[in-house]
């Protein structure tokens, strides 16, 4: 198991730094710079930022001098817009309120979504089946980009029951419709595939003898059942949370929550490379981790799987 | 200690009297219990640094925050800020003035001359790199241009304290709009002691120190920005708004949303959706005139530019087709004016030329446009191919779209081409364009604020128009006795050449809560200051 | 939104089991697909969405990008679903008739979704097949880069990819196509890896039969099925990137549209009284995407019978 994950973390390493190269190149080769701007600024005064920001160095050097400063004192460097602040202190600020509204969608999620599914299998074809697969088939394709303003427009501006937006550190009720918005189609997801893999499992062998045995069907479910049905399940989580930061772009900009997402789309769009690059190594490095945990929570749940 | 405590919550509490004061100092209004105030952000302010912020957002938050030498009143006339007037040399370029002995800074020290000196010398300073330096060239300060280019020193720009109450500024020309320009953000005063101990993180609300009437409470990136009064604040007595709220919303179409449930008190209206909240909302729907100007600049440039654009018949039957009624009443629908010159119509001492299309019927000016043409080689059988560049914005879409069908009628095959923020600037300023959308606000009240852009020498021109007669005339203009002759002639020659098809001017569309006084809306360059803003009772 | 990793690999599997015998499956599986009503339903609808897209042009009464300048201005008022006027579907904020441009954006939501799936399925099956067949080091590697890959946050890079080259529809399907292929991949290498070590295919390669031959005969039949499969519930995820896309504002050009270009417009415009803009665009959204998963889901279930 250690040699296991010491194998995978060796594989992380050259991931990143791929990204870091590849984002890296990406958006130097996009027109425009940081201080492109609609007045267009003076020959002189760009070529004093540009030396202010090292953008007069060759590409490698500036790429260089980046990693290094990563690496040897954790430093993303000074924002390129927001000047007044570093990249660190962007996303201190920005990540703690993605990573919350995310990680109560993510268990929202798991906990509705497991439990749609769980009882859509044991009832398998009744009523509460065909509601479990309607809306999870109808929660899938409806896009949170839709759902973030009909939200608003129901509970702010019709019931007036939540306020329509802001973060104002994360008390409950500006926290409701972002956690709605965002777990809506995860929830879907995770039931419909509960569903599928409780079904499987339901009709295994080592289930039917279970059941043969006239153990209780709640102990069945419990004991036997619904650990193996979560395979599935576990190894879609990886995917889910790449999907969930995504999707935190349309909370913060519908509900201007101030989270990561939106910083990632405008630094992309105002080309300030240091914010993006902080970002996108920020999600990687999220992503690698959460795909090793996922692995290995996979190995806890199915001890048959040798690595 | 305990003492000392007791008195600054006693004094605090007297200074913030004023808040409960039932009627306005002035006006004798009565006041609303209730003095929070609540305003829409497009995007997060960028910079909380008034040599380092570019844009009207941030400077809306920096007039509140610092305090220059002048302010501007509701109509945009100025009246005296940290200084309470000055003298002009007879040649007209050596500005002395007199600053308010009583002026404060919000930890209790006076504002000094030097504070001034320190902060215009670090806009002008190419170590930092102000994105907003050349502001420091265009006021013309002695010096500016060479210090930019780092050919002379900073100790050389023409600015010094002669005393702590005393600032001499010396300008290479005289300037006949130069206090005017003293309104803006960028010529606020700094502290260095504050920048020395901090460094960038001065801005941060527990570091900061202002002159201005409110301090700075809270600063969180894309969510909110929170100020208070500044008691220390030379006529805080007066301020009455006690607690406002500055919050970032993406989406306008969300902000009006969250307006009309109550958690707004201004907000700017989406396009097209003014008349029908006028009539639902009679009291708080606003569209009022403001100093920017809404163009298609035809690239002109002999190498870079299509050849049909050299053309001045192509160029003027463009600009003909353009219906700019149906623009601004269907699809704008904000009460904007339709243009058919470049310097917005309202600015303060310009005279509109007699421009001729300007008078005829749209029909009168399509078959004008039709004729044009047909005289250049083109028409229905011999389309022009043509691009139009322009960035992501709802409005900038639809305007580009009507046009599109504008100019189908006289043969012209439109592409439109959609790009974001920073490609269609880089493309602009590379020349790299048939036909590009812009629009300039103006700077100060004045015409030359938008005609110095079409001048050769110009760093703006993106769209390369030279004219020996224009050049001639801006020069003239900046030293003579009445400019706005110049301004109308130079105007003609635009209206003549047609380096750009004028589409619409300005108006500041909003929703604002009918409690609310002060808003300088009647400000051509809308620039607000939180200290003039009050509710009253209803 | 994803495609369900048991069900897939469950296909799998089957198929990898036993030697197809061509045509008695597919006949089978026709059969009873043709018996599920949830599918049947779904390819009417997707045929009926195809008809629209073709046809509904003819219809139309304006074309998807001319201003109805006798409704401008007084969208809410006058601009509302009509047959009198002949805007079926009423008319976008600019007067522009809406049936046109959703039949136009029909048009290029399926073409974003059919092409970037096909893409999407071409690269995986051929890489996965390639890893899987040749096998050692060589898959090794493969599948290595493909783990790293996936660690890709790929949203990210497509954002990247559409600010650096610019908006414009090939963009759209290389850019949505190729970060979809990595899945399908390894379940192509891993439906290979099991195929290759089967009697039949061994018994086949000891008889001397060419490679070629049992690639096509033996490995491509078996293949078959999870790529359709696959390929069908791969549309409805493209359409949804796509729309995601064009809320961020950088999807297709004006004048032409999308499903999402349209429903983001409708879902700004909700408050307006103009509900029409997000209600003609959002229902061909979703029941096409509905469509898409009954048929797809009712393929597996066809091809792979058990009892759900």
């Amino acid at each position: 198991m250690l040699a296991f994950i010491a194998k995978r973390l060796a594989i992380a390493v050259p991931t990143l730094l791929l990204l870091v190269v590849f984002s890296f190149l990406l958006m130097h080769a996009a027109p425009g710079g940081p201080f492109t701007s609609e007045r267009g600024l003076p020959p002189a005064v760009l070529a004093n930022l540009n030396a202010k920001y090292g953008l007069d160095q060759p590409m490698w050097r500036q790429m260089t001098t980046y990693v290094w400063g990563i690496v040897s004192h954790f430093d993303f460097g000074p924002s390129f817009i927001y000047k007044d602040r570093t990249v660190n202190e962007i996303i201190a600020q920005g990540f703690p309120v993605t990573l919350t509204y995310g990680s109560i969608s993510f268990v929202v999620a798991v906990l509705t979504g497991v439990g749609l599914g769980v009882s859509a299998a044991i009832w398998h074809n009744s009523w509460l089946d065909y509601l479990a697969v309607g809306i999870s088939i109808g929660a899938q394709v409806l896009p949170n980009f839709v759902m973030a303003p009909i939200l608003v427009l129901v509970f702010t501006l019709w019931l007036g029951w939540l306020p329509g937006g802001g973060w104002e550190g994360g008390q409950w009720q500006y926290v409701i419709m972002p956690v709605v918005a965002l777990s809506t189609s995860f929830m879907a997801s995770i039931a419909r595939i509960t569903r599928s893999s409780m079904l499987e499992v339901m009709n295994s062998n080592h289930i039917r003898t279970a059941k043969a045995k006239g153990l209780p069907m709640r102990k069945v479910i419990l004991r036997h059942a619904l650990k193996p049905a979560m395979l599935p399940v576990v190894s879609y989580l990886g995917p889910a949370f790449v999907t969930m930061i995504t999707g935190s772009v349309v909370v913060d900009m519908y509900f201007s929550t101030g989270g990561i997402g939106k910083a990632f789309v405008d630094s992309a769009l105002n080309r300030d490379y240091a914010v993006m690059m902080g970002v996108t190594i920020l999600v990687g490095t999220l992503t690698v981790l959460f795909n090793l945990l996922v692995d290995v929570l996979y190995a806890w749940i199915d001890p048959k799987i040798r690595y | 200690m305990k003492t000392k405590l007791l008195l600054s919550t006693i004094l605090g509490l007297a200074l913030a009297m004023p808040a409960w004061a039932a009627t306005h100092p002035v006006t004798g209004e009565e006041l609303a219990a209730n003095q929070d105030y609540t305003y829409w952000l497009l995007d997060a302010i960028k910079s909380m640094d008034p040599q380092i912020n570019t844009d009207v957002e941030g400077s809306g938050v920096l007039r509140s925050l610092f305090e220059g030498l002048f302010n501007e009143d509701q109509v945009g006339g100025l009246v005296p800020g940290a200084a309470l007037n000055f003298d002009l040399s007879d040649d007209k370029t050596v500005y002395t003035f007199h600053l308010r002995p009583e002026a404060k800074w919000s930890d209790g020290k006076p504002v000094t001359a030097q504070d001034f000196v320190y902060a215009w010398k670090r806009l002008a300073d190419p170590e930092f790199a102000s994105e907003y330096a050349w502001y420091m060239e265009l006021m013309q300060v002695v010096n500016a241009s060479a210090i930019i280019a780092g050919e002379k020193p900073v100790d050389e720009l023409g600015v010094k304290a002669l005393d702590d109450n005393t600032l001499e500024v010396t300008i290479e020309a005289p300037l006949p709009y130069f206090p005017q320009m003293l309104t803006h953000a960028s010529t606020f005063p700094v502290r260095q002691d504050v920048i020395e101990a901090w460094g960038p993180k001065w801005t941060d609300p527990e570091h900061m120190v202002g002159n201005g009437a409110y301090v700075l409470k809270e600063h969180i990136l894309g969510e909110k920005v929170v100020m208070e009064p500044n008691p220390s604040y030379w006529d805080a007595a007066n301020t009455i708004l006690q607690h406002v709220t500055a919050l970032t919303i993406n989406d306008n179409n969300a902000a009006l949303t969250r307006y009309l449930a109550g958690e707004l008190d201004r907000v700017a209206i989406p396009a097209g959706q003014y008349p029908r909240l006028a009539a639902e909302y009679p009291a708080e729907a606003n569209s009022v005139p403001q100093s920017c100007s809404y163009i298609y600049i035809f690239n002109m440039d002999p190498v870079k530019g299509p050849a049909a654009l050299q053309d001045v018949r192509v160029r003027r039957a463009l600009s003909y087709a353009i219906d700019r009624d149906v623009i601004v009443n269907s699809v704008l629908q904000g009460g904007q004016a339709p243009s058919y010159n470049w310097t917005h119509a309202a600015t303060a001492g310009f005279e509109m030329p007699d421009i001729e299309y300007s008078h005829l019927t749209q029909a009168e000016r399509d078959a004008k446009a039709l004729e044009l043409m047909t005289e250049a080689g083109y028409g229905p059988n011999n389309p022009l191919a043509l691009t139009l560049n322009y960035n992501t914005s709802d409005a900038h879409k639809k305007i580009a779209i009507a046009v599109q069908q504008f100019w189908k009628k006289i043969g012209v095959d439109l592409t439109l081409n959609n790009m974001e923020w920073k490609v269609h600037t880089d493309k602009m300023q590379a020349q790299d364009f048939d036909m590009g959308r812009y629009a300039w606000c103006g700077d100060y009240n004045e015409a030359s604020t938008y005609l110095d852009f079409f001048t050769s020498y110009s760093g703006h021109n993106n769209g390369k128009f030279v004219s020996e007669e224009y050049d001639r005339l801006m020069k003239e203009s900046k030293t003579a006795e009445n400019p706005n002759l110049m301004y109308t002639a130079a105007e003609q020659i635009l209206a003549d050449q047609m380096p750009m098809a004028p589409i619409y001017q300005y108006t500041q569309v909003e929703m604002i809560k009918p409690d609310m006084r002060g808003m300088s809306t009647e400000n051509l360059m809308q620039n607000w200051y939180l200290k003039d803003m009050y509710r009253v009772a209803q | 939104m994803v495609i369900d990793s048991t069900r897939m690999k469950s296909l799998a599997d089957r198929l990898a089991v036993d030697e197809v015998k061509g045509r008695s499956l597919w006949a089978d599986a026709r059969k009873r697909f043709l018996k599920n009503k949830a599918a049947v339903g779904g390819l009417i609808v997707l045929l009926l969405v195809l008809v629209f897209a073709a046809f509904g042009g003819t219809i139309a009464q304006y074309s998807n990008e001319e201003l109805d300048f006798s409704i401008m201005g007084q969208i809410a008022e006058k601009g509302g679903p009509s047959l009198a006027n002949g805007h079926y579907f009423g008319t976008d904020d600019l007067g522009r008739d809406l049936f046109a441009r959703t039949v136009q954006g029909t048009q290029i939501s399926l073409a974003v979704g059919i092409v970037g799936s096909a893409i999407a399925v071409l690269v995986g099956t051929f890489y996965g097949a390639f890893a899987g067949y040749v096998g050692g080091r060589t898959d090794n590697i493969m599948m290595r880069t493909v783990d790293i890959l996936m660690s890709i946050p790929y949203m990210f890079v497509l954002i990247l990819l559409l600010v650096v080259f610019g908006r414009s529809i090939i963009m759209l399907f290389v850019g949505i196509g190729l970060i979809s292929w990595l899945d399908m991949s390894r379940i192509v290498r891993g439906q290979t890896l099991s195929l290759k070590h089967k009697e039949f295919i061994e018994a086949a390669e000891a008889t001397g039969v060419s490679r070629l031959i049992i690639i096509r005969r033996h490995i491509v039949p078996n293949l078959l099925g999870v790529v359709a499969v696959y390929a069908t519930l791969l549309v409805p995820l493209m359409i949804l990137t796509e729309s995601f896309i064009s809320f961020l504002g950088l999807g297709v050009q004006e004048p032409l549209t999308s499903w999402g270009a349209l429903i983001s417009e409708g879902s700004g415009t909700l408050n307006y009284g103009t509900y029409w803009q997000l209600a003609f665009p959002l229902f061909f959204f979703v029941i096409t995407l509905f469509a898409f998963f009954f048929v797809g889901d009712g393929l597996r279930d066809a091809l792979d019978p058990k009892d759900r």
